[in-house]
């Protein structure tokens, strides 16, 4: 189903992760999180960000165990624990996460 | 994810250069799934295998996704043990110049940068192939 920001269409596959990666912009995780019944605060946008540098530097979404460590050694002890990560990503941390940074879905998320 | 249990040791060995099958990009994306699962891996490059690891790969004239990087993110995900065969390194005039540099940190020694990847001559690496558990070939 096609997803429309700003009068602007982008492709999603049936899960709804965006079809293709290069078309992201920030809006576009808001309106993901607002289908969602959500919205996004810079403690969100600290992960989405993470997510986004990740990828970009090994071609892959990490998965959530491999994202909380990081978390952890890059925002603090206090961030990178599941509680926290489940608190602003309650439908999965790398899941919901990486869908709002317009990533596919992480490789071995069952 | 993982559960208190047998840990064993698996050996993922790759032999296939990297685009032209799709084993390369299979084999690292059920280590990358696998190590969820808390078992002690290593992976072993042979024969043209080891061309996955080299460096400054560029996939643009063959339009596919270039996962070398992708390599560089197995020490997040505990593969600390990576084995590459110097007798295929020398066959194919190679070096360990021409790899990419593979490290892992280690969260038990203030996340200290070491080395995954070590080269092994082929008589070390038949012993290490018959100390694992399960070895899996692609």
């Amino acid at each position: 189903m096609p997803l429309e920001v700003n009068g602007k269409s982008y492709e999603t596959d049936e899960e709804g992760y965006l079809a293709n990666i290069n078309e992201w912009e920030p809006g576009l995780a808001d309106a993901m999180a607002e289908a969602d019944g959500t919205s996004l605060g810079d403690n969100h946008w600290e992960v989405i960000n993470f997510l986004r540098e990740y990828y970009e530097e090994y071609q892959i979404a990490p998965a959530v165990r491999v994202l909380t460590k990081a978390i952890g050694k890059k925002l603090g002890k206090d961030k990178g624990n599941s509680k926290y990560l489940y608190e602003l990503f309650p439908y999965g941390p790398a899941k919901q996460a990486c869908k709002y940074a317009g990533l596919p879905k992480p490789t071995g998320c069952v | 994810m993982s559960e208190e249990g047998i840990i064993k040791k698996l050996m993922y060995v790759n032999r296939k250069a990297p685009y032209g099958t799709i084993y390369a990009l299979e084999s690292l994306e059920v280590v990358l799934i696998g190590a969820a699962f808390d078992q002690q891996v290593s992976l072993a490059f042979v024969d043209d295998g080891v061309y996955q690891l080299t460096r400054s790969q560029n996939t643009d004239g063959i339009g596919m996704k270039n996962f070398s990087p992708t390599y560089a993110a197995l020490g997040d995900y505990d593969v600390r043990h990576i084995y590459v065969e110097r007798e295929s390194l020398e066959a194919r005039g190679l070096t360990v110049e021409d790899l990419m540099p593979l490290t892992y940190e280690d969260e038990d020694d203030d996340w200290a940068e070491k080395e995954s990847l070590r080269i092994v001559d082929s008589s070390e690496l038949a012993t290490l192939m018959g100390e694992q558990d399960v070895v899996l070939s692609f």
